[in-house]
């Protein structure tokens, strides 16, 4: 049994949050910088969105003033115990967020928490001794864009297409591009939704290590980009960065896709214990 | 880039027929913040007959919750909300005056018509740029409904406030 001090836990999550809401993925900040396209508008508004996250950095800024509620992803082996997890995490939420926006309330009198908590906390069982905790901010723009679609067999991966391409059509332009476009497919309900938010967090660039789901992110990535809404859609070509998918095994009778997008401000990052 | 135009405001419906669609302008004076919670008491006080916390002629309206201010600084991080949660308010607030509304993403068609019929505007700010906004801004009054924390109304003061011409 391996024992992980909460303490310890509380006061890491708090400087990964911290750091994660002043300093969005440094590989999107490149990509914008070193944009090519045709259309004046789309340059400048990725020049003003990499000079953004440059002013942010420097001053210790909030890079979007939507800092997001606060998604906590666990995997935890089964031979770790962690006495007072539950409280540290939210406790480190409360402490990270004290000079941030307030942006959690009650969904039916819209009264507000005060300290930006609860956090949304997710875990995965998992064999072994392994830690890990992922801290991803997630803001209404591009949460409020995500979609469900309860597919059947038969539709297949045509009909994943048409379902992930729906999804940015309908609300790409609403969730801030360039995206990051995680896709969950598989598993129940929430076991694809999960699964798309997981995907956001996977490195810009990097591909699934299947084959066949790499080519489909390929071909998502390129159809999504010939859509034309481009930064801040203003009208471009750079609409998504990445398109990342995630799978689980299904029941026989269900084909689940759910498309979560992620606006530009891609703020997230894991602590290993 | 070049091909800026600065705009002061307020703007009426003469200054703003000069404009055109994919225009980038500079907005330069005052400028109020509301966003869901103060669009829905603003529109009650109107159905009441109730006093508005600001006059609503020719005023602009910035989809705004920002990031509370840091010492020494006006305000706090303040980029663009998503314009389309405001949607259901809008075009009782463009028939009352309101000559521009800031904001990111897509309009639907009642606001666009409210627009048109109104001579009014409706501009893009860039999602995600907040930090940038922040340091255009010059002065941060709280006017109204200051139990709502960052969906008050506050009075802005800006300088040089890159936004793009969307809807006329």
């Amino acid at each position: 049994m391996k024992t992980i001090d909460s303490e310890q836990v509380k006061t890491r999550l708090t400087a990964l949050i911290k750091k994660c809401l002043t300093m969005p993925d440094p590989a999107v900040t490149n990509a914008l910088e070193y944009l090519r396209t045709d259309s004046p508008l789309e340059a400048e508004a990725a020049r003003l969105i990499a000079e953004n996250n440059k002013i942010a950095e420097r001053d210790g800024a909030f890079c979007c003033q939507d800092t997001g509620q606060a998604v906590i992803f666990v995997r935890m082996g089964d031979e770790v115990y962690c006495g007072g997890l539950a409280s540290a995490i939210q406790q480190a939420v409360r402490d990270a967020y004290s000079a941030a926006r307030k942006s959690v309330a009650d969904p039916l009198t819209r009264v507000n928490t005060s300290d930006n908590t609860p956090a949304i906390v997710s875990v995965q069982l998992v064999p072994g001794d392994e830690f890990t905790i992922s801290f991803l901010a997630k803001g209404a723009g591009s949460e409020n864009m995500s979609k469900l679609y309860m597919l059947t067999p038969a539709d297949g991966t045509e009909g994943i297409i048409d379902a992930v391409m729906n999804a940015v059509e309908c609300g790409g332009r609403n969730a801030c591009p360039p995206l990051v476009v995680g896709v969950g497919i598989g598993g129940v309900t929430e076991t694809a939704c999960v699964l798309s938010k997981r995907a956001v967090m996977r490195p810009v660039g990097e591909r699934n290590d299947r084959a066949d789901v790499a080519a489909l992110e390929c071909e998502l990535l390129k159809r999504i980009n010939a859509l034309g809404i481009g930064v801040a859609a203003l009208g471009g070509n750079a609409t998504a960065l990445a398109v990342n998918i995630e799978t689980a095994p299904t029941h026989i009778g269900m084909l689940p896709v759910a498309v979560n997008l992620q606006c530009h401000s891609v703020r997230h990052g894991t602590l290993r214990f | 880039m070049n091909g800026y135009k600065q705009l002061q405001l307020p703007l009426d419906a003469e200054k703003i027929k000069t404009l055109r669609e994919n225009d980038l302008v500079l907005l330069n004076g005052v400028m109020y913040t509301a966003r869901d919670q103060a669009h829905k008491r603003i529109a009650a006080a109107i159905e009441k007959g109730e006093p508005l916390p600001f006059d609503l002629v020719n005023a602009a309206i910035y989809y705004c919750g920002p990031t509370p201010a840091p010492q020494g600084r006006p305000i706090g991080s303040c980029g663009p909300t998503t314009s389309g949660r405001m949607d259901k308010y809008a075009p009782l607030l463009y028939d009352r005056g309101v000559s521009v509304t800031i904001g990111k993403g897509v309009r639907n068609n009642a606001v666009a018509q409210a627009i048109k019929r109104s001579g009014a505007v409706y501009m893009t700010a860039i999602g995600g740029a907040a930090a940038l906004y922040q340091s255009k801004v010059l002065s941060c009054e709280l006017i109204a409904y200051a139990d709502l924390g960052c969906e008050a109304v506050y009075k802005l003061t800006v300088k040089d406030f890159p936004a793009v011409v969307s809807l006329l």
